[in-house]
């Protein structure tokens, strides 16, 4: 029965690229993560009205995130060639996927972090500052922890778009199944694999979706 | 304690300059509770975020236990923003955080050890009346309780002065006594400074000793809670005192009621202080051979005195109602009014 349906599908392969994709996905989500707090903090900080109230910086960060999220993915992979070539050694494989896929995803998460922090209860942040309170500790235990569903949502949807993004890597090349699909599927016409692979990374996606908004509804202590 | 001089705060907009806070100067003792009322508009929210500089002042200069805030550095002033505490109209609490880890923010900030920081709020606790809600989050707690959270948590550090901004306003009046009697606890216990900030007559008279009305940036009335519920001067005084007393007009329907159906005389009696908790009227019937009968009254307790108004008809023969009348202006501190002779 499988093998009348799906002729060409090697498990051995298949497992491979599932697991290639899970790899690029969750290590370009943790650097997301990171860089795109860092990003929305600037951009939240250095606002009219913020704690470190910048305009030039603010535009600076601005514009970086502009552009980065301006540029189609597909081409930005091809642009960061060098940089990646630099940076990891080499062109090829799920590692050489993970520069371009977080500078492709951090700015656009970066967004969202901003619009969280935005959400954060201005009052509360006043009450930090009457106590007392430094910078750091009003970054990493009022803002971060009262916006954390916010986040938590924010990588979910982030991470739905890496998984599309680690499939266009996939076809020039990086591995996943998206390289599954389109090198053994497409180019050999074998159209079961195609098939076989969509349904893995929709399955995929489900679950990154499943797990981000379990976690968002948990810690929500509203 | 609290002095401040010349202090002033102004918005600059796109187009023109809102002067919020206008040339104010103002003491404040130690161990009092000083209330500033207003209208909203009338700057008082940003006049007490001066006072810890959640707000920089324009000009002036306050200066709180002998520490010029307004010439602090922003390092010196988190230290000494520590002991001031702080609690607002929506409480401002972390939801984030339960009960207990709210009310050890403020340790947390000053760096203080788990084990005291434990302790500490756990008596906290105790003193806001919270025991059994140490798990809880602030969404799980009504308006009251998350005032006390508040109030908690703004006396963690053991602060000196204790800074209220509309702190009852979002809560129903039986909430609000509660809360009001808290902070009057909080006041004889711990011997803090309360600087209060209210819309509502009822929280000064329940709890103020001293009292400032500010309208328009500046304080234009100010003194001590009974003189100023008395003799109010200012037009918005009298409208905050209206707001608790009942006004005028009221008084005016009931001449017009007496004179049209009543006979003896109309008598208004101001009570102040002590004497409002005689039992006078009785005393009145018994030594003379008059009729007394109360048509409208109100006393208000105030912290520390009472204060009201008693509209009596009283009737009988013409002598026996001098000689009552003037016993009361005599051997009472009743004022006493007659304001109409129907014979």
């Amino acid at each position: 029965m499988w093998n009348d349906w799906f002729p060409n599908i090697e498990l051995q392969e298949l497992w491979v690229a599932t697991y290639e994709t899970f790899y690029m996905t969750i290590l370009a989500l943790a650097g997301t993560f990171v860089f795109g707090i860092v990003l929305g903090l600037l951009l939240y900080l250095t606002m009219k009205g913020g704690i470190w109230q910048n305009k030039a910086l603010n535009l600076i960060v601005a514009s970086v995130v502009n552009v980065f999220r301006a540029i189609p993915f597909i081409i930005l992979i091809l642009l960061l060639f060098p940089f990646t070539d630099f940076l990891i050694g080499t062109i090829r494989g799920p590692n050489a996927a993970l520069p371009a896929l977080i500078i492709g995803s951090a700015p656009f998460y970066g967004r969202l972090v901003e619009i969280a922090l935005k959400e954060v209860d201005k009052g509360v942040v006043e009450a930090a500052k009457a106590m007392g309170a430094k910078t750091r500790t009003i970054i990493f235990r009022v803002l971060l922890p009262e916006s954390m569903p916010a986040l938590i949502s924010g990588i979910t949807v982030t991470a739905i778009n890496l998984i599309g993004y680690t499939a266009m890597a996939g076809v020039i090349g990086a591995g996943g199944l998206g390289n599954y699909a389109y090198f053994f599927g497409f180019q050999r016409h074998e159209f079961d694999v195609v098939f076989i692979c969509t349904v893995l990374i929709v399955l995929i996606v489900f679950l990154f979706q499943f797990i981000g908004d379990y976690v968002s509804t948990k810690i929500d202590k509203r | 304690m609290i002095s401040i001089k010349g202090l002033s705060k102004t918005f600059t907009t796109m187009h023109n300059q809102i002067t919020a806070v206008d040339d104010l100067t103002l003491d404040i003792n130690e161990g009092d509770i000083f209330g500033v009322i207003g209208y909203s508009g009338a700057g008082k929210s940003t006049f007490v975020r001066l006072l810890n500089r959640l707000e920089e002042p324009t000009e002036g200069e306050i200066v709180i236990d002998q520490q010029e805030i307004t010439a602090l550095s922003s390092n010196q002033l988190r230290m000494t923003r520590q002991e001031i505490g702080m609690i607002f109209q929506h409480f401002n609490l972390l939801w984030s955080r339960t009960v207990k880890a709210n009310i050890a923010f403020p340790l947390e900030i000053a760096g203080i050890p788990k084990r005291e920081r434990e302790e500490r709020v756990e008596e906290l606790i105790e003193l806001v009346g919270l025991t059994g809600r140490e798990k809880a989050y602030p969404s799980q707690l009504s308006g009251g309780q998350k005032q006390r959270v508040g109030i908690a948590r703004a006396l963690a550090n053991r602060p000196k002065v204790l800074l209220c901004d509309e702190a009852t306003s979002a809560l129903d009046p039986e909430t609000t006594n509660a809360i009001l009697d808290l902070l009057v606890d909080i006041n004889e216990k711990l011997g803090l400074t309360i600087i209060l900030i209210t819309h509502e007559m009822h929280v000064i008279r329940k709890i103020c000793k001293q009292v400032a009305v500010m309208e328009n940036g500046k304080i234009v009335e100010q003194g001590d809670v009974l003189d100023v519920f008395l003799r109010p001067e200012q037009q918005v005084t009298k409208k905050f005192v209206e707001q608790v007393m009942g006004s005028d007009e009221q008084d005016d329907d009931l001449e017009q009621l007496f004179s049209s159906s009543q006979t003896g005389r109309l008598l208004r009696l101001h009570f102040v202080g002590e004497t409002a908790n005689q039992p006078l009227i009785s005393k009145l019937a018994k030594l003379f051979s008059v009729d007394i009968n109360i048509l409208q009254g109100k006393i208000t307790q105030m912290q520390d005195d009472a204060y009201g108004t008693l509209f009596v008809q009283m009737d009988g023969e013409p002598d026996e109602m001098d000689r009552a009348v003037q016993y009361l202006a005599d051997e009472t501190s009743v004022e006493v009014e007659v304001i109409q002779h129907v014979e």
